[in-house]
Parts: structure tokens; C-alpha cells; sequence
């Protein structure tokens, strides 16, 4: 065998990009899980629609740029970012929301930018406000809790969810139009709140069943929430990202959150509990913000990136129009990345301070 | 127990260190031949000693240091020198460089060598230099001259022996501590004398070198030397990174560790100026670690220097076969070597013979995702994502603002990079291209300047040529004018003159034009004056540039430079003379005076002669003696050529001086000659054309007007087949010889 | 107060405009003094980003002619020594799109040359050294001349006025000082180099397309 001529290093850690990304896939079990158990078959649906356009998009897009289609179909990043999606869309959506989102995902937020490493926007959140703006009524369609359903109503199983996700192969096959979503939807914690007129805090959760049912934040979604958090910790123990971005949205967005409560009044905008463990917050905070691709880059930067987009959750839920905030939070720190990389360079060693990005002559220590 | 710092960043790769510490260290029987590199270290190469065909002994100087940063080579064993030639070294780059092939006679005889007694009796410069001639570089690293590093001029608080060896697969310095502690104690305590006894002298060793921790202790009890055990995790032995985990500290960007009073001096090393300082032994052998799997046996060896890699292969059951790189160093930091021929050198501390699952030929790079784990993994806190990003792209600014040169290419990055990319390649590539773009500005800058320079010499010399020139015109114009001058004043005269008057003086004034012409056409004295003035300010000028050249030739310039260079000044200085003693020589200018003028112009030739030979003369002498003074060899043969040279220029000149006086009175008089005959021609004229009439002149000019104008005429066609532009200008002047020639007929007409 | 401007619209709004406009001029005018920038006018920026070997292969006696030219309107692609480095500084200075290096000015070389003179040839005619733009040829008429090489930007004007054709433009020696390593091979290319039976056979056939 030729003596081979390489660079230094030559031994290699076993792990790959796929590796990393498959982590990833596994930690969003729990969450997958949850979200089924408390909302039927519908994510699981989603998450599949998704994953298959996500792929053939992925292959489509590798043909039209030449490139080795099996080379990168393998390293998982499509995938990742098709679950991500299917399991921010709300379950029992109709089939086309997942396919229009992830082709945005996939093609337009990742390829049309130069393919995975060069997308400034997170492509899941792309493909998931592109919906959210276009389709209103279906975006907010959220089918309630399973315990929540009233009596007369059984939860739809897998195949009635495919019925009502796929409305035209219901039809092909029974002729009738048989279930729609709008005999499930509920309002989701964060709605309730947001139209939440003269009842204070207290009152409303002795009221609403969402929230007298649950612990924290509403039945269903504090679960949800919980799950996505392990599968976080899970890939913090694995070092798959740092803990700095999701730390600090959490911890800002609890301080925002806390500030605003206001002893529970009637305007009140939620409780900590509530912002934590209701709607994408933990889903966000460990699988959107640790996108390493769309974040800030150093550990410093991330600190800040995490705390800003903390903020931005509680500012857009709080007093914007919609009542989740997540996507339009990170998209907007997606912005912001790039700036604030240029101030927050690590300091080197052996140098005093540390220096800026486009900082012009090496000025020494 | 001594507070210890985390290393920042760092990997842990598989440390593989156990297959080679089996057994002791071995060694080797005699390789058929020894192939010494002259250059083994960071600095300028060592002066040869030793020409083909020599017969050496071991431990003779084959070369010795030349300038301050530079050691030199031994001979490993006694044999004969078969060839000094260009030969294949171990570098990343492959190439060839400067070797010394050795055929050892197999006696393996030692040169009288002596070691020093006590090494407290002699003064740190004597060890220093015993250090320096022992050929020692550092022999862990880069290969620094060890002496160099050891005479730091700041005050050292902190002496760092480092035996922390964190790369895989290499455990040369480990079996070094386990068998030879007792040497390495007394090195430290050379190098503590050496380094005025610095407070505090720490051995950083990771934990897993518990054996040689074992080993150690024993000899450092009732010494100030103290043991400090870390962590493994590459890259802690990194000089860098170990004074920081063992002091806390940082070397300053751009600085050195003697800067914050530290020193810090490898176990290999120090065990080498033990053997160099005790025993009186050149740095002519290592300890080498064997290892990888396509080796049968892994092991270390005392190794000669230039031992051929392949011989080390061999005597351990290498199956090339199975082997699919070859490298010299530890898997993190080694380079691939394309040829196992080449030699071990001063710095080779493991050669890995890993099989293709040991150490897999890495898969296709797979695109950035920015995760950070190289961040994680960089112990210079660098953002080796961002600096990929850049280097890729080739932002050479930003990646300088990224801190580039602060990266130590441990390979740490690389290692972790789940996307396979190869990350040190391009921080290498990268720095490699700044600093050729920053030679080559250097370049630039003096290449702008020496443009400009010429520029502003060329308009200076453009502005000097006008002045020179705008000087004869007016030198003519005074000159003209003072001829007009004369004119009227004689004319002025002739009216006293008798009956002749008007055409006499017509024709006087006809001779003295002329006369003023001749006597402008000798009165060039002046101009010549002026050329040779030109010639002395063209000469300084050159030899300012010379001088000038030799100045920024300065240190760098070789001796064959300066030699030239020298050469091309004296050159100019003799010129320079020259052309003074030419001004001097050249007469005095009073165009007023014709008669004087002419005189000058007879007597000059020869004088100008005569002053030329003694300047030769002069110049003979001065070159004579400059020729005794000088000591350069080249200077001399260069001033003896132009010794010839002027020698000859002085036979010259003499001879011409003898055929002077006949050939300047020749000269001159055949000027006068001219000026004689154009005085007679003209006086002719005018007395022919004062004893005409009227008519018969008048007859004669109409018969010159019509030969001007039939002239004109033929012209005037000539330029119109032509379409000439003078076209003009012809018309008109043919139309006024017509006209002038219409009003002399009329007046022929009425005058007859 | 307000009566006072309700009452007389008009002057109130004059006043205000001209009471506004004295202000933002002020600040306007302090600005311009206090942050005025000082950068090298754009002529020297440009030279010195120019290759300095005086060529001339841009039509211009020299780089900074060339410098000054670019400064008013010329192409930024007839450098061929500076190559798509100096064209892509430029570009980058003057924030325009980077073109191609124009072939009719030359082409773009990778090897550095140095003039050199075969000396026994040489009858010492000096007409090298007038063409020299950097003055890196020593010598005097009818004296042999001799090229300082550290000086040569390899601009090749010399050879053209050699009436004997003794100089030689010959690359320089990349000795182990200037050996660097080479950027590593894009994916893409690392994928056509694999061997058959390395990646899985699908991706032969679209690596084969993509080359």
C-alpha cells in the first residue's frame, strides 16, 4: 500500500455529523411521545409527512446541484429538521401544512442559502412562521388534551387521524367527508391566557379545565414540556451542545416572566411555571436555540443569544398577536447572530482582552 | 500537593501507550549506512567540517554552529563520509535537503571526549558553550538550539521540566524517567545552576506515567525539584499549555516563556546536556519509540541519529503490506512520511506504523454545522469553526483578527471535528499564505521605493538637462547679440573709412558675421565646460546610488553582493574623478575673445593631455595603494583589473600627448584654416559685389532668385505629389521669390 | 403659550423649521469635523495593494500610474503579477463586483521569476539597466552587468532591450523555506477521488454525473 502524504491529526474521534444528529432524533423521543399521549396520533403524522418530503426534498435539491445524493442524505440534518418541524406543527393538521412547511424548510431556508452550515435562519422555524402567517386558522387549530374530550367523543385513533389529516383519501375510499379537526380543538394555555378577560390567575385555574386538571401550565403541554426538557438534558450529557443558549432563555425568560406577574391580577401575563412549561418553550430552548448552525458562535455570544431570545418569547407572547412566540424569537436572533459573534470572541491565550471580529491589524496583547 | 490548572479545552484521544513500555530500552545493531541532515534545527545551518572520503570517529564534529541560533552535527558511529548530497528529510513538505552520508567501519570507535568533573566549577557561559558545540536542540518540539533557550536574559523565577509527553502512542520520554531518573535529576540540576537557580523547578507529568513518577521521586528527596502530576489530556505538554496548567499563567501573545521568568526544558533535552556536560558525548543518539500495529514488536530504542527509518521497521517485524502511513511524531502531531528511507533526526521521537483500522484514512469532509465542539476542544480559546470558515474563503484579515498565529496546530480541532474536516490543514495552508502575502509586501514596499527613487532621479536629472540646455541658448543668444554689437560698431567705424564707405562697409559687415560664426563654432569651450560638468554630477550621482544600493543591501546582503557592490562604487568614485579633473582641465570660457578662444583651443588639446596623464597618474598611485590596504581577496582582484585598466588609459594618454604637438598644431591650424577660408570666401564676395554695378549685382541677384525660385518651385511639386503639409509654407515662400524676383527685374528694367 | 402659536400658525411654523434646521446643522456641522475621516486618499490605498514589480503590463509606466488610473475609472483587471488576489483586494477596497483578470494585459503565473543575465554573453551595453524600473541591475558600459536577484520584481522589461538576447527569466527556486501546505481538497473532490466500494454504489453513479 503507497505510503499515504496527510496532515496532522491522524487519529480521529469515531463520532460524525449523522452521529450528532442522530442523538438529536433519539432525545426527541420523550417529547414524541408525550405530545402523542395527551394528543393523539396527529404529531406522529406530522412527523412522518415531514420526514419523507424533508427527504425527497433533500435528494431533489442534491440531484439538481450535483452533488453525491447518498453522502449527504446520510448525514441525518434533513431529518432532524423535518421532525423538529412536524413536531412544532399542530397535531391533525391537514396534510399539505407539514408538506408546504418542510418544502420551505428544506429548499428555501437550507438550500437556497447554500445547503446545511450556510442557512442563517433555523429552517424548521422558517417552514413553521411561513405556515403560521399563510395559514392562521389551521396553525392554530390544536386539538385539545385527551382527557379533556368530552364524553360523548372518543380520541381519534391513528387511523381516523389519517382520515382527518388526509381529508381527499378519506373521501377516495368512504365517499363521505368523515371527521374534521374542529371537533377536537381547544384553546391552548398560552390562548387562554392571552384572551383572558376581569378573572384573576387563581380563578381561571380553578376554572378552565386545561389548567384545573394539570400541575403547572395546563394539562397535556407541562408534559410535553417535561419530555423535551429530558431529551435536553440527555443531549447535554451527551456534549452535543453546550449549555449556555438554553440556560439563558430560560433563566431570562423566567426573570420576564416573573417580573410581569404581578401577584396573579386579572392582566397578569402568566406565571414562570407557566412560560416554561407551556407552548414551544422547552422544544425552543434545547432543540431550536441549540441549532449551532444559526446561533451565535462562541460561548459568550450564546449567553447572550439564549437570553435575548428568552426576552423576545416573553415580549412576543405577552403583547403580540400570536399567542406563541418561539419562532418568531429565534428567526429574529437569527438575525442578530452574526453581531453578535463580531463582540464576543473568546479571549485567546496569551492575549489581554479579547478582540473583535473585524477588528483590523493584530494589535498584540 | 501543589495546586495544579485545568488545561482549557483539550481532547482525550486513546492513549496506546501501552504496547511499547513492555519492554526496556533497545538497542539497535548498525545500520548499513547513516544519513546525518545538516540542518536538524530552527535556525541558520551549521558549517561543514567534512568533505567526502573522510574517516571520522564517533562523536567527531561534522559541522559546527555558525551564528548565534544554530548548533551543529556529530558523527553517530566512527566510519567513512561516502557522499555529502542532497538527500530526502524528514519534513511534511518531502523534500530534499543537505545530508551527510556516513558508512559506519562497524569499530564504533569513540574521539577523546572528557566530561567536566564538577559542573559548579566552570561559569554557566563555559556549560552554555559546552551545550551549543554538543550539537543540542530541544528534543521534544521544534528543535531549538537548547543553548539559545537556556541564556535567557530576563531573570527566570521558574524552571518547567516538561515529561508530560501527551500525545498517543509515544512513551520515549516515559522510559527515558523509568530508567535513567538518576541523569535526568542531575541534568535538572545543570540546568538550574545554568539558570541561576531559579526558585521554583517543577516536572509536570500526567498521571499516566505512574512508573516514572515512581521512578523519579526517589532522587528529587532533599532537592527543591518538585514532582507535580496532572490529568492526561492532550495537548497538556504543549509548552504553552504546561505552564499555564502548572503556574496558572500565560505566555504573552507574541512573547516568550522567559518574558514571565519561566523556562521550560524537556526531559530528552535534559537528559541529552547531562550526557553532553557529565560525560563530554555529543547529541549523537535518541530514544525513539517503535510503535503501531503494522509493527510486530513496539518498542523504544536508543537510536543513532541517521539511522534510515526503514532499518527501524525492519529490526521490528514491519509488514508494509498492512501499514497505510507512516509517521514520524505522535498521531496528533507527526507528519506523514513518504519514503522509509529517511533518516531520524535530533527531534524524532516516535515513529507509528499504524495499520488502516488503527488510524483509518479519514472519509470526505462533511459540510460545517458550527457545533462547537473544536471551540470546546481548542486549549488557545481560538473559534477554530470561525477560522475555518475564513480560511476557506480566504479572509486573511479577519482570520488575523481571529487569531490565527495564536493556533499551535495541537490538531485538537481536527480530532473532535464530527464533520471530518481537516481543520489544522487549512489553519497551515492559511498561515502559510499570510506570511508569503506579508514577504511579499515587504517585497512590494521596496520595490516602490527603489520605482520612486529612480523616478525622482530621472525628473531631477530631465530638470538638470533643460537647465543645462535653456543656459547655451541664452549662452547663443548673448552671443549673437554681442556679434550684432560688433557689427554696428563697425559700421559705426567705416563711415571715417574713405570712398569705398557704404559697400566696403556692406562687406566688412559680411566678414564679421561670419567671423562671429567661426568664433561661435570655437567658442564651445563653454559647452564643453558644460558636458563635463554634467559628466561630474552624473558620476556623484551614480555613486550616491551605489553607495546607497550597498546601504540597503546592508545585513542581509551576501559577501558576493557587498563584493560587487563595492566594486561598482569604486568603479564610480574613479569615474567621478575622472570627470572632475576633465572640468578642471577644461579652459576657461571667454567667448568675447576669439583670438584667446583660438589659442585655448590650439594649446588645450595638449594640456588637457598632460593634466589627463597626471590625474591618471595620481589615480595609479591611489589604486597602488588601496590595492596594499585592502584585505578582501575579490576587493583586491577588483582593484588590480582597474589598476590595469588605468595603466593602460596612462600609455595611452602618453602616447597621444607625443603625437600631440604635431597632430594639435594640425588641428588647429586646419580650424583656422576654415575660419581663414570662410573670412577670405566672404571678403571675396563682398569685394566682387562692391566693385559691381548696380545692374550687373542686380543681373546677378535676379539670375540667384531664379535659380531659388525654379528651386522652390520643383519643391512646391514635390510636396504636392506628397500632400506634404509644408504645402503652405512652400506656396508662400515661392510666391515671395516671385514677387522679389518681379521687383528686381522692374528695377534692372528701369535702371537700364 | 399655545394661544400665542395658535393664533400665528404660519410664523410659529417658520420658526420652528428654521429653529430645527439651525440645530440639525449644528449638530451636522460638529459631526463633520469631530468624526471627519482621515484614511489615505485612494490613490495610495491602491498602490499599495498593487504587486510593484513596474511592469508596466497594464499600459501604465508603472503601479502607481495604474493606481491613479483605477482612481479615476479605469478596469481593476490589468494586473496580471498581482493575479485575482490583488483584483479581488481591489474589488474588495472599492466594493465592486471582483472581475477576471484581463487576458490581454497577460496572463497570471503561479512561479515567481527572476531576470538573470549569462554573463559571458553580456557585452555591457547598459540598455538593461535603463529599462530596469527598480534599478536591480548593476553594472557600467562595456562592463558586464549582473541582476542583485533580491531586488528583481521580475518584470521581464530588461529582455526585450538585450541587443545580444543574454537574459533569461528564470523561475526561483522554492526552496524548504517557502514549501506551504496546500487547502485541503473540497468534498466534492475528495468524493470523486474515493475508490469504487468506498461509499455506496448509488452515489457512484451521481459522483460520476457531477464530474
Amino acid at each position: 500500500m503507497a505510503l499515504l502524504k496527510l496532515t496532522s491529526p491522524h487519529a480521529h474521534t469515531a463520532q460524525s455529523t449523522a452521529d450528532v444528529m442522530k442523538l438529536v432524533l433519539l432525545a426527541t423521543i420523550p417529547g414524541l411521545v408525550a405530545l402523542t399521549v395527551f394528543f393523539g396520533w396527529g404529531t406522529i403524522i406530522n412527523v412522518l409527512i415531514t420526514s419523507a418530503v424533508a427527504l425527497i426534498c433533500e435528494a431533489s435539491v442534491m440531484r439538481l446541484r450535483k452533488r453525491p445524493v447518498m453522502f449527504y442524505l446520510k448525514d441525518n440534518s434533513a431529518l432532524v429538521t423535518a421532525v423538529l418541524l412536524g413536531l412544532a406543527l399542530p397535531p391533525l393538521a391537514p396534510w399539505w401544512i407539514p408538506v408546504v412547511g418542510t418544502f420551505f424548510a428544506i429548499v428555501i431556508a437550507k438550500h437556497l442559502y447554500g445547503g446545511l452550515g450556510y442557512n442563517p435562519f433555523n429552517p424548521a422555524m422558517v417552514g413553521y412562521v411561513v405556515l403560521l402567517i399563510s395559514f392562521p386558522v389551521q396553525m392554530t387549530a390544536w386539538p385539545a388534551p385527551a382527557p379533556l374530550y368530552p364524553a360523548e367523543i372518543d380520541v381519534p385513533g391513528f387511523w381516523q387521524s389519517l382520515q382527518i389529516v388526509l381529508p381527499f383519501f378519506n373521501e377516495a375510499i368512504t365517499g363521505t367527508v368523515n371527521g374534521s379537526i374542529d371537533a377536537y380543538t381547544a384553546a391552548t394555555p398560552l390562548d387562554t391566557f392571552k384572551h383572558n378577560t376581569g378573572l384573576l390567575v387563581e380563578q381561571l385555574y380553578k376554572k378552565d379545565p386545561l389548567f384545573s386538571q394539570g400541575s403547572w401550565a395546563g394539562i397535556g403541554w407541562e408534559w410535553a414540556n417535561f419530555a423535551f426538557l429530558a431529551g435536553g438534558c440527555f443531549l447535554l450529557y451527551r456534549r452535543v451542545f453546550t449549555w449556555h443558549a438554553p440556560v439563558a432563555m430560560l433563566v431570562s425568560l423566567t426573570l420576564c416572566a416573573a417580573l410581569f406577574y404581578d401577584g396573579g391580577s386579572s392582566s397578569s401575563h402568566g406565571s414562570p411555571l407557566l412560560h416554561l412549561l407551556s407552548g414551544g418553550t422547552m422544544l425552543g430552548a434545547f432543540f431550536i436555540v441549540t441549532d449551532p448552525v444559526t446561533s451565535a458562535t462562541s460561548n459568550r455570544g450564546r449567553l447572550i443569544y439564549g437570553a435575548l431570545v428568552g426576552i423576545l418569547i416573553f415580549i412576543i407572547r405577552s403583547w403580540g398577536s400570536y399567542p406563541d412566540a418561539v419562532a418568531f424569537a429565534v428567526l429574529l436572533m437569527n438575525f442578530a447572530a452574526p453581531l453578535i459573534d463580531n463582540y464576543t470572541l473568546p479571549r485567546t491565550y496569551g492575549h489581554k482582552k479579547s478582540r473583535k471580529a473585524t477588528e483590523k491589524k493584530d494589535e498584540g496583547p | 500537593m501543589r495546586k495544579v490548572w485545568d488545561l482549557i479545552g483539550g481532547v482525550h484521544p486513546p492513549e496506546n501507550k501501552h504496547q511499547s513500555v513492555q519492554d526496556s530500552i533497545g538497542t539497535l545493531p548498525l545500520p548499513e549506512k547513516l544519513v546525518i541532515p545538516l540542518n536538524q534545527h530552527i535556525g541558520a545551518p551549521p558549517k561543514l567540517l567534512v568533505s567526502a572520503g573522510d574517516i571520522v570517529l564517533k562523536g567527531q564534529p561534522l559541522a559546527e554552529p555558525k551564528g548565534m541560533v544554530s548548533v551543529g552535527v556529530h558523527a553517530p558511529t566512527s566510519g567513512q563520509i561516502s557522499e555529502i548530497s542532497d538527500y530526502p528529510i524528514p519534513h511534511p513538505s518531502g523534500m530534499s535537503a543537505r545530508c551527510i552520508t556516513l558508512i559506519p567501519d562497524g569499530k564504533d570507535q569513540w574521539i577523546e571526549h572528557k566530561g567536566v568533573d564538577n559542573f559548579r566549577d566552570k561559569t554557566p557561559e563555559e556549560l552554555l558553550d559546552i551545550i551549543r558545540s554538543s550539537g543540542i536542540t530541544g528534543l521534544g518540539g521544534a528543535g531549538f538550539p537548547s543553548a539559545v533557550k537556556l541564556s535567557a536574559r530576563q531573570p527566570i523565577s521558574t524552571l518547567i521540566i516538561n515529561a508530560t509527553e501527551c500525545e498517543p502512542y509515544i512513551t520515549a520520554d516515559d522510559m527515558l524517567m523509568q530508567e535513567r531518573p538518576e541523569a535526568i535529576v542531575e541534568g535538572i540540576k545543570i540546568l538550574s545552576y545554568l539558570l541561576g537557580e531559579p526558585d521554583e523547578i517543577l516536572i509536570g507529568i500526567e498521571d499516566n506515567k505512574p512508573k516514572a513518577y515512581e521512578a523519579l521521586e526517589p532522587y528529587l528527596e532533599g532537592t527543591n525539584i518538585e514532582l507535580v502530576e496532572f490529568t492526561t489530556r492532550y495537548p497538556s505538554g504543549g509548552e504553552k499549555q504546561l505552564i499555564q496548567i502548572l503556574t496558572g499563567k500565560e505566555v504573552p501573545n507574541g512573547g516568550l516563556p522567559a518574558d514571565i521568568g519561566i523556562v521550560c526544558q524537556n526531559v530528552g533535552t535534559t537528559h541529552a546536556i547531562q550526557r553532553a556536560i557529565v560525560h563530554g558525548e555529543p547529541l549523537i543518539s535518541r530514544v525513539t519509540t517503535v510503535t503501531g500495529k503494522a509493527c510486530a514488536t513496539n518498542r523504544n530504542y536508543q537510536t543513532l541519529i541517521g539511522t534510515p527509518i526503514s532499518h527501524l521497521l525492519e529490526q521490528n517485524g514491519f509488514n508494509q503490506s498492512q501499514c497505510s502511513r507512516l509517521v514520524m511524531g505522535g498521531p496528533m502531531m507527526g507528519f506523514t512520511l513518504e519514503n522509509s528511507e529517511i533518516p531520524v533526526i535530533k527531534t524524532t521521537n516516535c515513529i507509528l506504523a499504524p495499520t488502516e483500522d488503527e488510524l483509518p484514512t479519514p472519509p470526505p469532509a462533511q459540510p460545517c454545522i458550527r457545533c462547537g465542539m473544536c471551540a470546546e476542544a481548542c486549549p488557545a480559546s481560538l473559534l477554530p469553526q470561525q477560522l475555518f470558515w475564513y480560511a476557506q474563503s480566504q479572509n486573511y484579515e479577519r482570520l488575523e483578527a481571529h487569531s490565527l498565529f495564536d493556533c499551535i496546530e495541537c490538531g485538537a480541532c481536527s480530532y473532535i471535528c464530527p464533520s471530518n474536516i481537516p481543520l489544522v490543514q487549512y489553519y497551515r495552508a492559511s498561515k502559510g499564505e499570510i506570511r508569503k502575502l506579508a514577504a511579499e509586501k515587504v517585497n512590494a514596499d521596496r520595490a516602490r521605493q527603489r520605482f520612486e527613487f529612480q523616478k525622482a532621479r530621472k525628473e531631477k536629472e530631465e530638470a538638470e538637462k533643460t537647465a543645462k540646455r535653456e543656459a547655451r541658448k541664452k549662452a547663443a543668444e548673448q552671443a549673437r547679440a554681442k556679434a550684432a554689437e560688433n557689427a554696428t560698431a563697425s559700421t559705426e567705424d567705416s563711415p571715417v573709412a574713405t570712398s569705398a564707405t557704404a559697400k566696403s562697409s556692406a562687406a566688412d559687415d559680411i566678414i564679421k558675421a561670419a567671423m562671429a560664426r567661426a568664433e561661435a563654432k570655437k567658442a564651445s569651450p563653454e559647452e564643453q565646460r558644460a558636458k563635463l560638468e554634467r559628466g561630474v554630477v552624473r558620476a556623484e550621482s551614480h555613486l550616491e546610488t551605489v553607495e546607497q544600493r550597498l546601504q540597503a543591501l546592508g545585513s542581509e546582503a551576501t559577501d558576493k553582493q557587498r563584493e560587487q557592490a563595492q566594486a561598482a562604487i569604486e568603479d564610480a568614485r574613479l569615474r567621478l574623478e575622472d570627470a572632475k579633473s576633465k572640468l578642471q582641465a577644461a579652459p576657461e570660457s571667454k567667448p568675447d575673445k576669439a583670438k584667446e578662444v583660438m589659442a585655448k583651443v590650439q594649446a588645450s588639446p595638449k594640456e588637457a593631455l598632460e593634466k589627463k596623464i597626471a590625474t591618471l597618474k595620481d589615480r595609479i598611485n591611489v589604486t597602488e595603494e588601496k590595492i596594499a590596504e585592502a584585505e578582501d581577496d575579490a576587493l583586491k582582484v577588483a582593484l588590480q583589473k582597474g589598476l590595469e585598466k588605468q595603466q593602460e588609459k596612462l600609455r595611452d594618454a602618453e602616447q597621444q600627448l607625443k603625437d600631440a604637438p604635431t597632430e594639435s598644431t594640425t588641428a588647429s591650424t586646419k580650424t583656422e584654416d576654415a575660419a581663414a577660408t570662410a573670412i577670405a570666401k566672404a571678403q571675396a564676395k563682398a569685394a566682387a559685389q562692391a566693385s559691381m554695378s548696380d545692374e550687373e549685382k542686380l543681373r546677378a541677384s535676379i539670375t540667384s532668385l531664379q535659380a531659388r525660385l525654379k528651386k522652390a518651385q520643383e519643391r512646391l511639386v514635390a510636396a504636392e505629389e506628397e500632400g506634404s503639409e509644408h504645402i503652405d509654407a512652400l506656396r508662400t515662400g515661392a510666391e515671395k521669390l516671385q514677387a522679389k524676383l518681379t521687383s528686381a527685374e522692374t528695377e534692372l528694367s528701369e535702371l537700364s | 403659550m399655545f394661544e400665542l402659536i395658535a393664533q400665528h400658525p404660519i410664523p410659529a411654523a417658520l420658526v420652528a423649521l428654521g429653529g430645527l434646521a439651525i440645530i440639525f446643522g449644528a449638530v451636522l456641522g460638529f459631526a463633520a469635523i469631530k468624526f471627519k475621516v482621515e484614511g489615505d486618499p485612494i490613490v495610495e490605498q491602491l498602490d499599495s495593494l498593487l504587486p510593484q514589480t513596474q511592469c508596466g503590463q497594464c499600459g501604465y509606466p508603472g503601479c502607481r500610474p495604474y493606481a491613479e488610473a483605477i482612481a479615476n475609472g479605469d478596469t481593476i483587471n490589468k494586473c496580471p503579477p498581482g493575479g485575482q488576489t490583488t483584483i479581488n483586494a481591489i474589488a474588495d477596497l472599492l466594493d465592486v463586483e471582483a472581475p477576471t483578470l484581463d487576458e490581454e494585459h497577460g496572463e497570471e503565473s503561479d512561479t515567481r521569476t527572476v531576470a538573470y543575465i549569462r554573463e559571458d554573453e553580456c557585452i555591457g551595453c547598459t540598455k538593461c539597466i535603463q529599462a530596469c524600473p527598480v534599478d536591480a541591475i548593476l553594472g557600467a558600459a562595456k562592463l558586464m552587468h549582473t541582476v542583485i536577484v533580491s531586488e528583481c520584481t521580475g518584470c521581464d522589461l530588461c529582455v526585450e532591450p538585450c541587443p545580444v538576447d543574454c537574459i533569461d527569466m528564470l523561475p526561483v527556486d522554492k526552496g524548504l523555506a517557502d514549501w506551504k501546505w496546500d487547502l485541503p481538497p473540497s468534498a466534492e473532490e475528495q468524493i470523486k477521488a474515493l475508490r469504487p466500494g468506498d461509499i455506496i454504489a448509488s452515489d457512484q453513479d451521481s459522483g460520476d454525473q457531477a464530474a
